[in-house]
């Protein structure tokens, strides 16, 4: 029997280990050392938050490996013999694979800061971190204050779990605003507001000079490179972005350039021997997407696609369009296609914001065609289904403004701002566009 | 603020002291006219017990409702024992010892709180409320700016299952045996109710009476709670007011004052098969006496759980009845909330849940269908079982035990529908139709889950939401009341609670919205 050996317990290893099983009775491992089952990494925040216990971040009870035949095995990988299709493991132990998915995600940046290895400095990705972060800012008493370091969707989730134990957080933002390279100006102002609500002492424009400490080695302070000031405090949190966690390759032969160099099928430049998820860089970028692609969708999408690979059904990775969510403290974020922080010569904008100022919908569409591109939404849910259709179908953003009704997916009875957006909308663009009701037929294709 | 929150911990504290104490206070003293009326009343005719009570109890001061309770139940039984012995059954006393023992006591207490009702409910009831208030009310500050607010509740020993939680399930299980084994034991508590329940039907206060009017109080007071910590979410909003509505006007004031004018206590929206008592020849006979509204309500009480129910369901799920009108489910919503989060999500327990809760419904059946062949063949018993024996046992096991002690007395330890989702055969009944035939749905939101795992540990029924949503399928359960909570934590807004066409309902997906298109198709085709 074939044997499938993944390297990485995370969304992406898991994925396609699920699917290899739905598709076949080859033999899959599963090799990882940071826990013993698979677990939500977008969930640690919530653990540390007391929303949930760590057991709940796994979603699947701990009976289900053995029952669908997928062996766990406990090991760190430290070489990867490619030749002899032979893994090297931290203990010493070889082992063996037909073939082989690394699956290894991501670790945070370090972009070599002096002090940026004392105790209390950390990043936030592993369930390690969440452990650390129990130990060095259990409450504001051991932490009197954090700094943060790194103003991406991390940095913001780790201020927001400092801030539920009352411990004062200060945001260093190398940026002007936040996450300003993503978001456009509109969101990014929206979510300094909300930031700053939160009394979170948000730094922009700033970086890390370097981080001090007292004489058994735990952080004390940090200094700020532009202005030199110093700010004393317990933690300091290293969110500036991830990079693929795939050092244990060097020597290989196995090509990487920032992640694992994967063509359009996941294949390495050995034959049977894939990569997935966060650890993988596309060698040609598809379509507006990045080479690497560092969200749990994505891991998810390659997992689904390397297991039909895999399965004798060789499939590309060709991912539909574009979308991601996340949330800012109370904000919910969502988005379909693409608004570029900065507009594109061909593209136009509508923006609209409720007065109370955390409510927003902004869409990117074609100039020229009209065709719509994106939609950002903060504070409104919206329907995946519905765009992806738009997206496919080229439909245009008059389509879309008509038909917002049949987009919206927020709960039964709140409160609904179409009327407010198609008025401004028409107001803007000279149109007459009259909001449709929301129609089932449309929204199911029945 | 916190003060203000200390301070109100303490007023109900004081209150909750206040109350627990007054079970220890007062005296009781049987005068020979009240045990005369009694004994005329209930047609007595047992001189055995006659001659024990005159012996041991008449004139005597007793320092404690249980002496007393020992005193009369003990009576009784003697008495029973050996009237049973000779045969003589119609010497024997039938009424439940305690309840009797409730009778008398009601009448021969005297002391403090009999004789201040008002100052012992303020002392109690009134304290309690403001406490609890000035604890919640300024949480629309502490709790920082509207939106889900669940940080530490896996800290707290109040929500955890911690100490606090622990203290909590000891009080409400004692309660719930009080209440249903032992109400000569709680006497005082229904004194200190008798001004309210004299307004309204014109009687002193029964265990029941008190039972309602503590049961509003309460959904009252956790109802403030809902608002402010969802006070974002307009649908929780609506829900909360809706079964506080339904609780009191429809379970409580209604009933009441029907009893007012000397019509049957009924409560219009409590649907057979949880009204097992429904179709009890005591029911049936009490209702065909008092006219024209007890046809009325004999009639829309079958309407309604044959006809109503199913056609609510079709249109609006289960959700219809067990999140905006139950009054179980109103407890559950408003005092069990702080809780939802216990509930077992394993595989196990779903199994678990589906042989019980359908186990009851069967039961329940089964002990209606023996009723009403009783009720018109005149035969006590069916297939040599005797109907009463069965209906003891289920008013006992289920209505009490299972609904009562268990069903709300576990709410710190199994989260918050114990009953709804193990128990209720009513929701058993419900949730076949909306597994089955229904325009509801949880609609996953295309291929937006990150499987974190809030909406599955915040649903109190126990169902693994995550397990449905990061496959991008919509969650059907038969057992979902739509409480909609799932998705208002989730942190993506991935779940919509959705009234809609059938078609499309149930899609079983394999790999998620987002993926190669040509992949979809092929997955869907095969
Ligand atoms: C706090 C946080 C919040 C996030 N929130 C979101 C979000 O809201 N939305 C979103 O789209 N994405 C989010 N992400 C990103 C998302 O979690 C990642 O993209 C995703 O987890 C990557 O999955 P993966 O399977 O590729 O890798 P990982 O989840 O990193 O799994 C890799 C596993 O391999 C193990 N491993 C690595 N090297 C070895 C080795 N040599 N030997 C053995 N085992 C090894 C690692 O220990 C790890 O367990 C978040 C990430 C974090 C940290
Ligand atoms: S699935 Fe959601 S709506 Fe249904 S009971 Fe659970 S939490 Fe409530
Ligand atoms: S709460 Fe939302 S994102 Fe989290 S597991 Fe549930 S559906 Fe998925």
């Amino acid at each position: 029997m074939e044997h499938i050996v993944i390297i990485g317990n995370g969304i992406s290893g898991v994925t396609a280990a699920r699917h290899i099983r739905k598709l076949s009775n080859k033999k899959i491992t599963i090799i990882s050392d940071e826990t013993d089952y698979f677990f939500s990494r977008t969930a640690i925040m919530y653990v540390y938050m007391g929303h949930m216990t760590f057991e709940h971040t796994q979603p699947y009870e701990n009976w289900f490996w053995k029952k669908n035949n997928i062996d766990l095995k406990k090991g760190r990988v430290t070489a990867i013999e490619a030749p002899s299709k032979t893994l090297h493991l931290s203990d010493g132990n070889t082992f063996n694979y037909d073939k082989l998915i690394i699956a290894t995600g991501s670790k945070p940046n370090k972009f070599g800061w002096p002090g940026q290895d004392l105790n209390g400095v950390m990043g936030l990705y592993h369930k390690q971190d969440l452990d650390n972060l129990e130990k060095y800012a259990p409450n504001n008493k051991v932490c009197k204050r954090a700094v943060i370091v790194g103003g991406g969707l991390i940095g913001i989730e780790l201020a927001e779990m400092l801030h539920s134990r009352h411990i004062p957080v200060t945001f260093l933002v190398r940026e002007s605003s936040f996450w300003n390279g993503v978001l456009p100006k509109g969101e990014s102002n929206m979510v300094n507001r909300e930031i700053k609500a939160h009394h979170i002492d948000l730094r922009l424009g700033v970086n890390l000079k370097e981080i001090k400490s007292d004489e058994n080695g735990n952080a004390t302070s940090i200094v700020i490179a532009e202005t030199g000031e110093e700010i004393q405090c317990n933690l300091v949190g290293l969110t500036a972005g991830v990079s693929p966690n795939i050092s244990f390759l060097k020597g290989s032969k196995i090509e990487t350039g920032r992640g694992v160099i994967v063509n359009r099928f996941l294949e390495t430049n050995f034959k049977d021997i894939y990569a997935i998820g966060d650890c993988a860089e596309q060698q040609i970028a598809i379509d507006e997407r990045k080479p690497i692609e560092a969200v749990w969708y994505t891991g998810r999408m390659m997992g689904e696609t390397v297991a039909q690979t895999i399965c004798g059904n060789k499939m590309a990775y060709k991912p539909s369009h574009w979308f991601n969510s996340a949330k800012f403290f109370n904000i919910e974020y969502q988005t379909y296609g693409w608004v570029w922080a900065q507009p594109k010569n061909n593209e136009a904008r509508f923006y609209w914001e409720h007065p109370n100022g955390k409510i927003c919908i902004h869409i990117n569409f074609d100039k020229d065609t009209r065709q719509f591109i994106g939609i950002n939404t903060l504070g409104i849910r919206m329907r995946h289904n519905f765009f992806e259709k738009v997206l496919n179908e080229k439909k245009s953003v008059d389509y879309v403004i008509e038909h917002l009704a049949d987009a919206n997916f927020d709960p039964e009875f709140y409160k609904l701002h179409e009327k407010e957006i198609v008025a401004a909308f028409n107001k803007e663009n000279q149109t007459n566009i009259q909001l449709k009701k929301k129609s089932w037929k449309r929204i199911l294709s029945i | 603020m916190k003060t203000i929150q200390h301070t109100g911990l303490g007023i109900f504290l004081t209150g909750l002291t206040v109350f627990i104490a007054l079970i220890f206070l007062g005296e009781y003293k049987v005068s020979p006219e009240l045990f005369n009326t009694v004994v005329t009343n209930k047609g007595i005719k047992s001189e055995l017990f006659i001659n024990d009570i005159k012996n041991n109890v008449l004139e005597k001061t007793f320092t404690s409702p249980f002496k007393f309770s020992r005193a009369v139940t003990s009576a009784i039984k003697s008495a029973n024992a050996s009237h049973k012995q000779n045969s003589e059954w119609d010497k024997v006393i039938w009424d439940k010892p305690h309840s009797f023992s409730y009778a008398i006591a009601k009448e021969a207490g005297i002391g403090i709180v009999k004789e201040h009702k008002w100052l012992f409910w303020w002392l109690t009831f009134g304290l309690g409320i403001i406490g609890a208030l000035l604890f919640i009310i300024p949480q629309l500050i502490t709790l920082g700016a509207p939106g889900i607010k669940n940080d530490g509740i896996y800290h707290k020993p109040a929500t955890n299952r911690g100490w606090i939680g622990w203290c909590v399930f000891t009080f409400l299980v004692a309660f719930y045996v009080l209440l249903y084994f032992r109400p000569d034991y709680i006497v005082n508590w229904t004194y200190v109710v008798d001004p309210i329940s004299k307004s309204l039907n014109g009687n002193l206060a029964s265990q029941w009476f008190l039972y309602g009017f503590i049961y509003c109080v309460v959904m009252l007071v956790m109802a403030v709670r809902m608002y402010i910590k969802y006070r974002h979410n307009n649908y929780q909003l609506l829900r909360t007011t809706s079964v506080l509505f339904f609780q009191v006007v429809f379970a409580f004031l209604i009933p009441e004052i029907l009893v007012r004018f000397e019509k049957p206590w009924y409560d219009f929206k409590n649907a057979f098969p949880l009204d097992y008592d429904f179709f009890f020849s005591w029911n049936l006979n009490e209702l065909i006496a008092s006219g024209g509204l007890g046809l009325f309500i004999l009639v829309w009480g079958v309407v309604l759980s044959l006809v109503i129910v199913p056609i609510m369901t079709y249109f609006f799920g289960k959700r219809w009845y067990c999140s905006w009108v139950c009054g179980c489910g109103g407890l559950a919503e408003t005092l069990g909330d702080p809780y939802r989060q216990l509930s077992d999500k394993s595989l196990k327990a779903w199994q678990l849940e589906r042989w019980l809760v359908h186990g009851v419904l069967v039961f329940a059946l089964v002990m209606t269908g023996f009723t009403l062949y009783t009720y018109f063949s005149g035969t006590a018993a069916v297939l040599g079982i005797q109907t009463q024996t069965i209906q003891d046992i289920y008013g006992f096991l289920i209505g009490s035990i299972f609904a009562g002690v268990i069903g709300t007395g576990f709410y710190p330890i199994f989260g918050n529908r114990v009953w709804c989702r193990f128990g209720c055969p009513l929701a058993a009944y419900i949730g076949i139709v909306q597994r089955f035939k229904s325009r509801f749905r949880i609609t996953t939101n295309g291929g937006q889950c990150i499987s974190c795992g809030n909406c599955s540990t915040y649903c109190e029924q126990g169902i693994d939401v995550r397990a449905y949503a990061q496959k991008g399928e919509n969650i059907i359960r038969a057992s979902c009341v739509g409480c909609g909570i799932c998705s208002a934590v989730c942190p993506r807004g991935v779940l919509k609670l959705e009234n809609a066409p059938e078609k499309g309902r149930i899609n079983p997906t394999e790999i998620l919205l987002g993926n190669n298109v040509d992949l979809i198709e092929l997955l869907k085709k095969k």
